[in-house]
C-alpha cells in the first residue's frame, strides 16, 4: 500500500515536473526518468570514491524503491579481481585495468569514468602556508635531491618566502592505492628521472621517506610532523586544515586544487575511445595538473538480466547527471560535459542477447 | 553360592561403568575433534599459502629468503624484483627489542605480583595488567602515532643518535620523524608485556608453598627463596609465556604498518624507517600489481609462518632443555 501510494505520488509529481519542463521548453532531456524496475545490484572496488558511492545509492534508493545497490570499499585491485571473476554485477577502480588484461581476462569491460579526484602535496612549515610548487620542486623532493626547506630550487619558486633550514621529511602512502597511482604518474610525466628509477603504480619503491597507512594516516602523519611534505586526496587536506598549495601546470600557471581545476584537467585532453586516459598534467592551461578519474566497471555484452543492466545503466546515468551536485558538495570534482557525453554513449552500448538496455538521451 | 551371587553384582555394576564409559568414550572423541581441528588449521593455512607461493618460489626459490630488493614496478632502469630480506629483518629485529624489552619487565611484574605485592594492591595491579592485555592493537598504534612519537622522539631517539649514534651506526640519526623498529619494538613491547606478566604470574602461583618454606627454613632471604626454589621450578611456565608474547610481537600488524614507516630499503639505524612482514603483507595484498607480486606476498606470509613454526621448536627445546635438571638451585 504504502509503497503503491509512494510510487502514485512520485508518479504525480513526475507528470507535473515534465508539464512543466514541456510548458518551459528548451530542457526536453529533462523528461528522463529512471525505469522502476526489481533488480539487486552489487559491486566492490575503490575506497577513494567510497563516500559518494554511498551517497549516490542512498539516494538513488529513494528514487527507484526497487533497485537495491551495495558497494564494498575493498581497495581497486580486489575490486577488479571480484569483476573479472563475476562475483560482482560493477567495479569500483581508479586505475583502469592493463590493457592486455582487458583482452585477455576481460575482453567486454567498459570503463565509466565518474568523477574526477584531485591529489595534493601537502606540507607542514611552521609559519608558512603560501607555498608553491613546480614540477622540478616535487620531484626533487620525491627523489631525494632536495633535501631541506631552505634549498634555492623552492626559494626560486617562492621569491617572498622566508624558508626555514629544515630537513624536509617525506611521507608516502603505505597502502597500495590509486592515489599513488596519481600521483607516480604525475611524477613518471615530469620527471625522467623518476620515470627511469621508480615508475608509477600503486605501490612502487621509494626513494626516501617514510610511509603511513591510508589518506588519514598521511594527513596526520604530515600534520604532526615539523617539515614533512606528503601527498593526500584533496578531501583530506581541507579537512585536516593542511595547505592546498598551487602547483605549476603544463602551461606554466600555479593552479591550486579546487573542483573547477580539477575537472578541467579532463577538459581538452585527447580521450580515447574506451575513455582511459591519464589526465595528469594536463595540457589545458585552467587546469590543476595532478588529477585522475575513478571508473566504474560495467559489461558490454555479458549481463544476462535485463531489469540488472536495466537498472545498472539508469543508476549510472542519473548518477552522472542528477548525481554532480552530491559529488561537488562532498568535494568529488564532476566530468566536463564533453566526456560525460561520451560515458552515456558509452552505457548506450551495452546490450542484453543482441538487444540496447538504455536509449537515455547523452547530454 | 556366596560367589554365584557376587558375580552378577559385579556384572551389573560393571556395566553401569561401561555405560558411564561410553560417555567417556564421546567426550574423547570429541575432545579430540577439537584437537584434530587445530593440526588441521594448521595444515590448511600451510597448504594454502604454499601453493599461493608457487609463482614466487618457482622464480626466486630459497633466494627469495636473502633478496634484499623490493621493487613492484617495472622501470627502464629497475626489473621488477622480490627479495623477503627488508621484512624479516624487520620483523626478527623489532620482536627482538620488544622482547629485550618486554621480557625482563614482565617477569618482574609477575614476581611482584605474586611474591611481594601487599595484598590490598595485588587484585587492583592484576586487573591493570589484564586490562593491557585487552586494549586492541590499533588503540596502540593510534597512541603510538599520536602521542608516544612525538615524546619517543624528543627524549629517547634523538639524544641516543646524538650521543651513542655518534659511535655507533645502527643508532645514529638523524631522526625528523620517529617512524622505525625501535618505536614498533617499545610498543611492541607495551603489547606483550601483559601476557609475560600474566602468565608469570599466574605460574608462579602455583609453585607449591613447601618449595618457599623449605628455603626460608634453610635461613634464606627473599631474594634467595624467589630466584632459588620459586623461578627455577616455574620456569617452563615463563618461557612459555615469553614464547606467547614473542608470538603476538611477530604477527602484529596494524601497530606495527602505523609506527614501522612502512620502507623496503635496508637502513643502518633502528631509528630509521623499516617495514615487517606483517605489515607489508596487509599493505599491499589488497592491490597487488601483478601475479608475481600477490605470489610473493604469499610467499612472504609462508615464510612468517615458517619463523613461528621455527622459534616455537627452539622455545620447546629450551623449555625440554631446562626442564630435565632438577627444579630449584644449589644455594
Amino acid at each position: 500500500m504504502v509503497r503503491t501510494t509512494i510510487v502514485r505520488v512520485f508518479a504525480m509529481a513526475l507528470a507535473v515536473v515534465t508539464l512543466l519542463t514541456l510548458v518551459s521548453g528548451p530542457a526536453q532531456a529533462q523528461s528522463w526518468a529512471p525505469r522502476q524496475v526489481q533488480a539487486t545490484l552489487k559491486g566492490s572496488g575503490a575506497t577513494f570514491p567510497a563516500p559518494l558511492y554511498a551517497a549516490w545509492i542512498d539516494t538513488y534508493k529513494k528514487v527507484v524503491p526497487g533497485v537495491s545497490i551495495s558497494y564494498q570499499p575493498v581497495g581497486s585491485g580486489q575490486g577488479i579481481r571480484d569483476f573479472i571473476a563475476y562475483l560482482t554485477d560493477f567495479g569500483g577502480t581508479d586505475a583502469a585495468i592493463a590493457a592486455q588484461r582487458v583482452q585477455t581476462e576481460a575482453p567486454d569491460a567498459l570503463h565509466i569514468p565518474m568523477v574526477i579526484g584531485a591529489v595534493v602535496p601537502t606540507y607542514n612549515v611552521p609559519g608558512i602556508t603560501e607555498l608553491r610548487f613546480n614540477p622540478e620542486i616535487l620531484a626533487g623532493i620525491y627523489l631525494g635531491a632536495i633535501r631541506n626547506w631552505n634549498d634555492p630550487r623552492i626559494a626560486a619558486a617562492n621569491p617572498n618566502v622566508r624558508l626555514p633550514n629544515l630537513p624536509i621529511t617525506v611521507v608516502y602512502r603505505s597502502d597500495s592505492s590509486g592515489t599513488t597511482s596519481i600521483w607516480t604518474d604525475y611524477l613518471s610525466k615530469i620527471s625522467t628521472d623518476w620515470r627511469s628509477r621508480v615508475g608509477s603504480g600503486t605501490t612502487v619503491r621509494w626513494p626516501v621517506g617514510v610511509g603511513a597507512p591510508g589518506n588519514a594516516g598521511v594527513a596526520s602523519t604530515v600534520k604532526n610532523t615539523r617539515g614533512a611534505i606528503g601527498y593526500v586526496e584533496q578531501v583530506f587536506a581541507t579537512a585536516n586544515r593542511l595547505p592546498l598549495p598551487p602547483v605549476q601546470n603544463a602551461s606554466g600557471n600555479f593552479v591550486a586544487a579546487s573542483l573547477e581545476a580539477t575537472s578541467a584537467a579532463a577538459d581538452g585532453v585527447p580521450i580515447p575511445a574506451n575513455l582511459v586516459a591519464s589526465i595528469t598534467n594536463s595540457p589545458n592551461p585552467n587546469a590543476y595538473p595532478i588529477a585522475g578519474f575513478t571508473y566504474i566497471l560495467v559489461r558490454q555484452n555479458t549481463y544476462k538480466d535485463v531489469p540488472k543492466a536495466q537498472a545498472l545503466t539508469d543508476f549510472l546515468y542519473w548518477s552522472l547527471t542528477e548525481g554532480t551536485g552530491a559529488a561537488t558538495r562532498l568535494g568529488y570534482a564532476p566530468l566536463p560535459a564533453s566526456l560525460r557525453v561520451r560515458a552515456i554513449q558509452s552505457l548506450q552500448s551495452i546490450t542484453v542477447n543482441g538487444q540496447r538496455v538504455f536509449d537515455g538521451p547523452a547530454r | 553360592m556366596a560367589d554365584a551371587k557376587a558375580v552378577p553384582r559385579i556384572t551389573a555394576s560393571s556395566r553401569w561403568a561401561r555405560q558411564t564409559r561410553h560417555g567417556d568414550v564421546f567426550f574423547w572423541l570429541l575432545t579430540l575433534f577439537f584437537a584434530l581441528v587445530i593440526i588441521g588449521l594448521v595444515v590448511v593455512v600451510g597448504v594454502v599459502t604454499y601453493n599461493g607461493s608457487a609463482e614466487a618460489r618457482a622464480a626466486y626459490g630459497w633466494s627469495f629468503l636473502w633478496g634484499t630488493d623490493w621493487n613492484p614496478i617495472e622501470t627502464e632502469l629497475y626489473p621488477v624484483s622480490f627479495g623477503a630480506w627488508p621484512a624479516i629483518r624487520g620483523t626478527l629485529l623489532s620482536s627482538l627489542i620488544a622482547l629485550i624489552l618486554a621480557a625482563p619487565t614482565g617477569v618482574a611484574i609477575g614476581i611482584f605480583l605474586s611474591e611481594l605485592c601487599p595484598l590490598r594492591l595485588r587484585q587492583p595491579l592484576g586487573f591493570m595488567v589484564e586490562l593491557l592485555a585487552a586494549i586492541p592493537s590499533v588503540i596502540y598504534g593510534l597512541w603510538g602515532v599520536a602521542v608516544f612519537a612525538n615524546w619517543f622522539n624528543n627524549w629517547v631517539a634523538n639524544p641516543i643518535a646524538n650521543t651513542a649514534g655518534q659511535f655507533v651506526p645502527w643508532l645514529s640519526g638523524p631522526i625528523a620523524v620517529s617512524r622505525g623498529l625501535a618505536i614498533t619494538g617499545t610498543i611492541l613491547a607495551i603489547m606483550i608485556l601483559p601476557t609475560v606478566s600474566a602468565i608469570t604470574r599466574d605460574v608462579l602461583q602455583a609453585v607449591p608453598n613447601h618449595q618457599r618454606e623449605a628455603m626460608f627454613s634453610l635461613g634464606a632471604t627473599r631474594w634467595e627463596v624467589i630466584w632459588g626454589a620459586v623461578v627455577p621450578y616455574a620456569r617452563a611456565g615463563i618461557v612459555g609465556g615469553i614464547m606467547l608474547g614473542l608470538g603476538r610481537a611477530l604477527g602484529e600488524t596494524m601497530a606495527a604498518t602505523m609506527l614501522v614507516g612502512n620502507s623496503t630499503r635496508i637502513e643502518q639505524s633502528i631509528f630509521m624507517p623499516a617495514t615487517t612482514a606483517a605489515a607489508l603483507i596487509a599493505s599491499e595484498l589488497p592491490n597487488s600489481v601483478s601475479l608475481i607480486h600477490e605470489s610473493s606476498l604469499i610467499a612472504l606470509a609462508l615464510a612468517l609462518f615458517g619463523i613461528t613454526l621455527l622459534l616455537n621448536v627452539i622455545a620447546r627445546y629450551l623449555v625440554w632443555q631446562t626442564a630435565r635438571g632438577p627444579a630449584g638451585e644449589k644455594v
